[in-house]
């Protein structure tokens, strides 16, 4: 590992004072991603700014009904937070979906946020990559790619996001609060995250120094049902092939809303806008939820190794809406 | 670049200078000598290095020994009360939760913070009802030590003794 300075913020605009003014420097949450990373040579930071100790360990309800979750409240505390379980399930059983019991105690909300993709070319600094070299190329293309992306991939990067948070959050429309040099700016979780492009080095829109010190959720809906399923190889303790969270409302059989968020799909939590729009309005029944889906899936392009990605994604979005809509169709 | 810093582990006080890299798994094992914790994975897989940081478990390997001065340290050595071993760890001694041995203090360790998170209410990801107490039952624990992994498959004994201990 590559000798770093270490810092201890105690005042957030110093942090970010500090990370601004050094290209080499980075924030440090739990450390659960970061501290891999340097082990593996995939990141080299020269200077580290921890931030747990700034004052960002709440899950805050606002006057307005919405709820504030600091960037620093870790995986574990928020998944048995009260006001998440009974307000925002879907987002405890996202957040108990990812990661173990030892990682949640240490992952924070914003280091959620900004990990990076689990593809096994980006952690192998002896493989091109463009995430992590631009320009070197991307080994998975024409790899190994059964864990990656069938939704807005470029011919630079087919990594997917592996956040199960994040996806629940895109799905909640939750607004990502950001401070920098220039000052705050809010950011919707859906615009967080980038789709690779030509510039698959970059993950997100964040500006460097800035730093995420909370995400707001909107106020709880008492006629929405939600919930987050998570397709894996293994029971527990995996990151998801497929996942898919969904918030939908019906009113005498008819859907009158829906937000669907897919991850292991995509480089980012991805917005099932498609599937959206032709679920609102429609009856609930089996035929349009397959209909939502196949609609979502037709600009699905598979590898070499994923294609069975696009049958689970239908299937997982189908078994959702089934089963947030059981009653209504009863 | 080297930090000074002090570890309450398991119960002594102990003050080191440690260059930034190290993790608090190599801290304790190479440069204090407290070996229980043990580096199986070094990447938070595999669960050997699971220690009680501030009462809460966590992978010993994934974080900065720098980042924990004046932490309270719990490793599986630390458990016992004087000769009379932790309840946790009689009952893997009884269920013969082990063959090496290589997993076991980081799966007692897991194990003690993983029945202090039931004790505070804690949901998994297989709890039916997220808004009710949690029932401790072999679905639960599976899930909840899922992070502890044992390569000579002792996986059934374990659940025994953590359903023991849990009692």
């Amino acid at each position: 590992m590559k000798p770093f300075d270490y810092e201890r913020a105690d005042d957030t605009d110093g942090a970010i004072a500090t990370v601004s003014d050094d290209p080499t420097a980075t924030y440090l949450g739990g450390g659960t991603n970061l501290v891999d990373h340097m082990k593996l040579g995939v990141a080299e930071p020269g200077k580290l700014v921890d931030i747990t100790k700034l004052p960002y360990d709440f899950v805050e309800t606002l006057p307005d009904g919405r709820v504030s979750v600091g960037a620093t409240v870790r995986n574990s505390e928020l998944a048995a937070s009260h006001v998440i379980r009974q307000s925002y399930p879907m987002l405890a059983q996202a957040l108990l979906a990812g990661a173990s019991g030892q990682l949640r105690n240490l992952a924070t909300t914003g280091g959620n946020l900004v990990q990076r993709t689990r593809c096994a070319y980006f952690q192998d600094p002896g493989t091109p990559c463009n995430k992590r070299e631009p320009g070197s190329g991307c080994s998975a293309l024409e790899g190994w790619n059964r864990h990656h992306a069938i939704l807005g991939a470029s011919e630079h990067c087919v990594a997917t996001h592996p956040s199960d948070m994040a996806v629940a959050l895109a799905a909640l429309d939750a607004t990502v609060v950001v401070r920098g040099s220039e000052g705050q700016r809010r950011i919707p979780v859906t615009e967080l995250h980038r789709l690779p492009g030509d510039e698959p080095e970059r993950d997100t829109v964040l500006e460097h120094g800035e730093l995420i010190t909370s995400v707001e959720l909107p106020a709880p809906s008492d006629s929405a049902r939600s919930a987050y399923r998570k397709v894996r190889e293994r029971a527990s303790y995996a990151f998801a092939l497929v996942s898919v969270a969904a918030v939908v409302e019906v009113d005498e059989g008819t859907v009158r809303d829906a937000r669907i968020a897919l991850g292991g799909v995509a480089h980012k939590p991805w917005r099932a806008e498609a599937a959206e729009r032709e679920l609102r309005g429609a009856p609930a029944t089996e035929e349009n939820f397959r209909r939502a889906a196949e609609a979502e899936l037709e600009q699905a392009e598979a590898l070499r190794d994923n294609a069975f990605k696009i049958p689970m994604t239908r299937n997982t979005l189908c078994a959702v809406l089934r089963e947030l809509t059981r009653e209504d169709r009863a | 670049m080297d930090a000074e810093i002090a570890l309450r582990v398991d119960g002594q006080r102990r003050t080191l200078s440690v260059d930034t890299r190290t993790t608090l798994l190599d801290a304790l094992r190479e440069r204090l000598g407290v070996i229980s914790p043990k580096k199986g994975c070094d990447h938070g897989q595999c669960g050997a290095c699971t220690v009680l940081l501030d009462g809460r478990r966590v992978t010993s390997c994934l974080t900065l020994a720098v980042a924990h001065d004046e932490a309270e340290v719990t490793t599986a050595e630390g458990l016992a009360e004087g000769d009379r071993p932790h309840p946790v760890q009689q009952a893997f001694l009884e269920h013969d939760g082990f063959q090496c041995g290589y997993c076991t203090p980081g799966q007692v360790c897991s194990a003690v913070g993983m029945l202090d998170e039931v004790k505070a209410g804690w949901p998994s990801h297989v709890t039916e009802n997220l808004e009710e107490e949690p029932d401790l039952d072999e679905e639960e624990i599976r899930e909840r030590m899922s992070g502890n992994l044992c390569r000579c498959g002792a996986y059934t004994n374990i659940v025994s003794a953590i359903r023991e201990a849990a009692e």
